[in-house]
């Protein structure tokens, strides 16, 4: 009797514990994004998102920024997404399980665990100064495209490793090679898992200031960029800059929310259109 | 001449000793059943006739493996061509996702076969073959997840049928199916040795005596017995066989 109240009493204590840190974590986003949505939303409106910034970048519009940013993530996933993808592939469907591969994957967990501002002046060495792209949309992207390499790399491995061998098995079964394998079977079972870690990576590359604040980003320029050697604007610096270092901060702080709302709102977006072509693909077998 | 021979094959995963000098000959157009406790090496010996074994890290392998006479170890044999000999059905089903059509298709087009009406006509016969014709023919451009797990199993033999084989290796394919799908699976196999060799692991006794003209027993990686099926389930040599049979261990 006695030890069955105890062992009552402890379950419900661990259950509690568990459920009430688990509301905590969930009331941190909340507070997160309702501080943010609060305080930024008044200035959210359509000449806020297709104007250009205007008064010392106290009033007008974020355009350009918004651009900017849209174009980090795009030129940076063309980048990272085919490269992570085929080491991936290479890492997992062909290394054995040896001392090789677990190097290779120490090193791309490694890679994850760099300093993004160290991306940042490791891009502007090479990319913008070495390599001359200058401070451009280029240099930019592959800096980013750096960054997100590892979780594309590593999504890719788990998504492979999730698939039952006996399909690569049937498909040798049938005469097939390796490749035709990859191609028809293993990589189209592993894409929808792969998206998701596309999805993470540009939740990631979206809101990095430090990788483009020495190789892209622009501290005001109200005209879009005509090609990949552009300077651009970008939404993390922008709200960095109209915080910290614009012509008046305390009459910026309003477009500052501002700006945060539109970044969260991009992230929030991109995922949900990630996520519908990750139902969509893994759909497109099961059913019909 | 036997259709397939294996002469003293020694089969090593690492430093586990998995087939120990194995001896057997088949008989062209004949079901052999490969019984024997899990871990004895009968799914090991199935998979050496089209060298899946190759594909497992750290295994090696000794001996002589041949079919239709010629030596399937040797340099000179492609791995890509045997296997289209050699068609192998899994213990799960295991179609594609990808619709039905596009799951028999799937071995021609590997090998280069991109003539439409020629993969056409080797869909139907195949599923046909593998009396699931009538089943599918209105849904041929449906996905073959949504298939029944006994459908999928016929799908995945109509598939190895595909690329015209002529020994089919079956590594437990009826074990994870219902007794019925089992049923058609059984029926389906005496049928397919009218123009295949099969092999076929299984772990089901009676199967073995319904489906197989001779039987092989393993047990801790040898051949214990082989010899045709009637014999073995009536009687047996070896005490061993006997204990195993009549469900002494197992």
């Amino acid at each position: 009797m006695q030890s069955d109240f105890k062992k009552i009493l402890s379950q419900s204590i661990a259950f509690w514990t568990f459920r009430i840190l688990s509301l905590v974590v969930m009331g941190i986003l909340f507070s997160i994004l309702g501080f943010i949505f609060v305080k930024g939303i008044g200035v959210v409106n359509w000449d806020f998102i297709t104007q250009m910034p205007e008064d010392g970048m106290t009033k007008g519009g974020i355009y350009p920024a918004i651009i900017g940013t849209l174009c980090l993530i795009a030129g940076s996933m063309l980048f990272a997404f085919p490269i992570g993808v085929m080491s991936g592939i290479y890492i997992f469907e062909y290394t054995k399980d040896s001392w090789y591969r677990k190097f290779v994957q120490l090193m791309t967990a490694n890679l994850a665990g760099v300093p993004s501002i160290v991306f940042g002046l490791f891009g502007m060495a090479l990319f913008v100064n070495k390599l001359g792209f200058g401070d451009s949309i280029l240099s930019g992207s592959l800096t980013l495209g750096l960054l997100a390499l590892p979780v594309v790399i590593r999504t890719t491995e788990e998504a492979l490793k999730a698939i039952d061998n006996s399909y690569r098995e049937a498909s040798y079964a049938l005469g097939a090679s390796k490749l035709q394998t990859i191609k028809r079977v293993t990589l189209p079972m592993a894409l929808p898992n792969i998206i998701t870690g596309l999805i993470l990576s540009i939740g990631r590359v979206s809101g990095e200031t430090a990788p483009i604040l020495f190789t892209v980003a622009a501290y005001f320029l109200p005209k879009l960029p005509t090609s990949v050697f552009d300077q651009v604007m970008a939404l993390p610096y922008h709200l960095y800059v109209i915080s910290t270092s614009g012509t008046n901060i305390a009459e910026s702080r309003g477009m500052a929310y501002g700006t945060a709302v539109i970044l969260i709102l991009i992230v929030l977006i991109l995922n949900i259109i990630a996520n519908i072509i990750r139902r969509f693909l893994t759909k497109k077998y099961k059913t019909n | 001449m036997y259709k397939i021979e294996s002469k003293n094959v020694n089969l090593h995963y690492g430093s586990f000793h998995a087939l120990k000098g194995i001896n057997m000959a088949i008989e062209k157009n004949t079901v052999t059943a490969l019984i024997g406790p899990s871990g004895c090496g009968k799914s090991t010996f199935l998979r050496l006739f089209n060298r899946m074994n190759d594909l497992i890290d750290g295994v090696k392998i000794e001996g002589s493996c041949i079919i239709d006479g010629k030596e399937i170890y040797s340099k000179s044999i492609k791995i890509d061509e045997l296997r289209k000999r050699v068609g192998m059905v899994f213990q799960k089903p295991n179609p594609f996702p990808k619709t039905i059509f596009e799951n028999v298709a799937y071995g021609l087009r590997v090998n280069g076969i991109t003539h439409k009406n020629y993969i056409e006509e080797r869909v139907e016969i195949c599923l046909k073959q593998a009396a699931l014709w009538d089943e599918v023919k209105d849904k041929l451009k449906k996905s073959a997840m949504a298939l029944s797990g006994g459908q999928q199993q016929r799908l995945c033999i109509a598939r190895a049928l595909a690329i015209e084989p002529s020994v089919l290796l079956m590594d437990e394919p009826a074990s994870a199916l219902d007794p019925i799908s089992t049923a058609k699976i059984e029926e389906l196999i005496y049928q397919l040795k009218e123009l295949y060799t099969i092999i076929i692991v299984t772990h089901n006794m009676q199967q073995a005596g319904r489906v197989s003209d001779s039987t092989a027993f393993f047990y801790l990686g040898e051949l214990v017995e082989f010899d045709t099926t009637k014999k073995i389930f009536t009687n047996p040599t070896d005490v061993r066989t006997q204990n195993y049979i009549t469900g002494r261990f197992g």
